[in-house]
């Protein structure tokens, strides 16, 4: 069963469909991207599935449990992290994590133990005390994250958890993302930075417009939108014999050269890697490098709508 | 989680924060004790203290009347006041005498008994009892004014019984069957019954404290039903929402939050008054009910009104005209007589309501603050009813 189905999902606002007709699953300890530019409806989405928003049609359910706004049963189940750093920055980070411990119905002492087990688990354990006012954007950050882990959620939600944060901070929170993916915990994640759905999501939906356009994992989406891996080869000396008989494997579907660099299309770059590098070999062909570039979200996306991501 | 979402232990929550921010943030010591402090002592070395608010107020009366009426105005109507204490009372021998008093400073305000006073009075005259009041003192001019006039109306209603009663010349059986009545009716200048003034019977300390306390409420409680805007704008909103705690338990929970910050700071004030002012805040069991249906009635007020806002901003400075036409118009600001004709209006305040249980306490009884309280009580209710309905637009995301 999966831990969240959406199915049919709708909101407008007006005239503005926001959400139209959405649906999509995430399965039990899976990362299920929703990948989109600003505008798509993707916080829209969130909101309905946290039971912050009404929606107008459609069913979600969380582990199985028809969820609403006013199912309190359905929300403890989600640990949610929003996009804006909702925090109240003149508390410390531990009477945050207190406040919002007990929200979810952990007792005082529940709270007090999951507490200092987050600030651990974010690396704050050091600056618990301090008032978040004193914390750089990075560590606020982390705050964020944290917060929605103090129910250990089955559903993690974080809405494009890394928008207007610094590389390195950028890197850490993907980081303790992919850690808590590890340890079992599904997650719904937003974002319009498709390196980050590439380097997290098992599955990613890309949404534009109000509407799903395409659902997958990321091969699957490049094999919908039918783009080829690009295989680039630097060799010594490139022959009309090395490229001959490069032409004449079954996986390669286009061979080119530009000097001393070969360019190969093929709709597998990694598994015809082995067989493209031992063909060369037994050729006599001096391999000086090699580089993959498999087709991306950017592209399907933009193969999609028409639209690069950051429009 | 081996409990489950238990609401109220949610609600308790948000309590607790919003306190514990309050007491971070700085503007509960400056609303809740300093501002209403300051302004209660300010008043107070102002204006002295003593047991009621008039006192101090010094008068001279010239009787030129050469009937009975002008002197049963200054033995039955000025001295008894005099020797309650409520007015010092002296006497000149003429007119140019008492003004000249007045314009000195000697006195606040004069009362001129005209020579045919009592003869005009009963040949149905006009009788012309003038009052000469220092500008610098209009509060005992207001006070000396309205006795003249208590003064004026009893005997006009004497007068009306007189006409009204009989068609022709009364016989002297009749004749003394009236002045038995008018002897046996309500003393003619009882300041308790006057309504405009029954807030008189607190003395400056105890009024000042009480009305700064109540005015100064609204503004202390203001922060924590506006901060449901605040919530909103720093998306904390978000996260109490998605979270297993009910829409309409966070709204009560800032209500409540307001109701323990206004209780709170309303009980240390009333402590504080009492021991540097020497504020009498009555019998505590009705000062308490006066308290906490009063601060129940600022928060549903302010809620209600905050409820109409769309941001933090905008309700605080709704709220602020609003606490400032309220202290207006129910006499926390100064006393509702100089309203005038527009004085009914502060029957629409919960501050008239208040100081007017706090004075009726001040005469003894505990059952004299329950009218008081149900009106405090119902503004609350219709406020809370109010914000409650429009929570949709208030609570969301």
């Amino acid at each position: 069963m999966p831990i969240l189905e959406v199915r049919g999902v709708s909101k407008r606002y007006g005239k503005n469909q926001a959400v139209d007709d959405v649906s999509f699953f995430i399965e039990e300890g899976e990362t299920y991207g929703l990948l989109g530019p600003n505008g798509a409806g993707k916080s829209t989405t969130i909101g309905m599935i946290t039971g912050i928003l009404e929606r107008d049609s459609g069913s979600i359910t969380v582990d199985g449990i028809e969820h609403s706004v006013t199912n309190r049963k359905s929300k403890s189940l989600i640990g949610f992290v929003p996009q804006e750093l909702a925090l109240y920055h003149d508390l410390s980070a531990r009477d945050n994590l207190r406040f919002f411990a007990r929200l979810y119905g952990l007792s005082k002492s529940e709270a007090r133990t999951k507490t200092e087990e987050v600030l651990e688990t974010v690396g704050l354990s050091d600056r618990a005390g301090e008032a978040v006012s004193q914390f750089s954007g990075g560590m606020a950050r982390r705050l964020n994250i944290g917060l929605g882990l103090l129910n250990s959620p089955r559903l993690l939600i974080l809405d494009e958890p890394t928008v207007g944060v610094d590389p390195q901070s950028r890197n850490s929170i993907l980081e303790s993302v992919h850690t808590l993916t590890r340890g079992g915990v599904s997650v719904l994640y937003t974002t319009h930075y498709m390196e980050e759905a590439e380097r997290l999501c098992d599955r990613v939906g890309i949404i534009e417009a109000g509407k799903i356009r395409a659902e997958g994992t990321q091969r699957e989406l490049v094999s919908q939108v039918g783009e080829d891996d690009t295989v680039l080869i630097t060799l010594d000396a490139p022959g009309e014999r090395v490229l001959d008989v490069l032409r004449a494997l079954e996986p390669i579907d286009e061979v080119s050269s530009e000097g001393t660099q070969v360019r190969l299309l093929t709709s597998n770059a990694r598994d015809a890697l082995p067989l493209i590098l031992d063909t060369l070999t037994r050729a006599g062909a001096g391999i000086r490098s090699v580089e993959v570039q498999e087709p991306d979200l950017e592209a399907v996306f933009l193969s999609l709508t028409g639209k690069g991501l950051r429009e | 989680m081996s409990n489950g979402p238990n609401t109220l232990t949610m609600i308790a929550a948000i309590v607790a924060k919003d306190v514990r921010q309050r007491l971070r943030d700085g503007s509960l010591l400056v609303f809740g004790l300093l501002l209403p402090l300051g302004v209660a002592f300010f008043f107070n070395m102002l204006l002295g203290d003593d047991t009621s608010r008039q006192t101090g107020s010094e008068y001279v009366v010239v009787d030129s009347d050469a009937g009975s009426l002008g002197q049963e105005f200054v033995d039955a109507a000025l001295r008894p006041l005099a020797d309650d204490g409520v007015l010092e009372l002296t006497t000149a021998d003429t007119e140019d005498e008492a003004r000249a008093l007045v314009e000195d400073g000697g006195v606040d305000a004069a009362f001129l008994v005209p020579e045919d006073f009592t003869e005009s009075l009963e040949n149905g005259d006009d009788a012309v009892l003038t009052v000469v009041g220092d500008a610098d003192a209009p509060v005992a001019t207001h006070i000396a004014r309205e006795i003249g006039r208590a003064f004026a109306t009893e005997h006009l209603r004497i007068r009306l019984a007189v006409a009204s009663g009989f068609d022709s010349e009364p016989s002297p059986e009749d004749a003394a069957l009236l002045l038995e009545e008018a002897e046996a009716a309500e003393a003619p200048l009882v300041l308790s019954e006057d309504a405009d003034l029954e807030w008189r019977e607190l003395g400056n300390a105890t009024y000042y404290s009480a009305s700064m306390a109540f005015f100064f409420v609204f503004f202390a409680a203001m922060f924590s039903v506006t901060s449901i805007f605040d919530e909103k704008a720093g998306g904390t909103l978000a996260r109490l929402l998605a979270s297993p705690i009910p829409r309409g338990a966070i709204l009560i929970a800032k209500l409540t939050s307001g109701l323990v910050i206004g209780l709170a700071n309303m009980a240390v004030l009333a402590v504080a008054t009492s021991v540097f002012f020497g504020a009498d805040w009555g019998d505590p069991l009705g000062a308490g009910a006066l308290i906490l249906t009063g601060v129940t009635a600022v928060i549903g007020l302010t809620a209600a009104v905050a409820s109409f806002a769309r941001s933090s901003e905008q309700a605080a400075n709704w709220l602020s005209v609003l606490a400032m036409l309220l202290g207006v118009f129910g006499g926390a600001l100064f006393p509702i007589s100089q309203l005038n004709g527009l004085a009914i209006v502060s029957y629409l305040t919960p501050h008239r309501w208040f100081l007017l249980g706090l004075g009726e306490l001040s005469a003894g009884g505990l059952d004299v603050v329950l009218l008081p309280c149900a009106v405090l009580l119902a503004l609350g209710l219709v406020g809370t009813t109010v914000a409650l309905f429009r929570m949709g637009r208030m609570v969301n995301a």
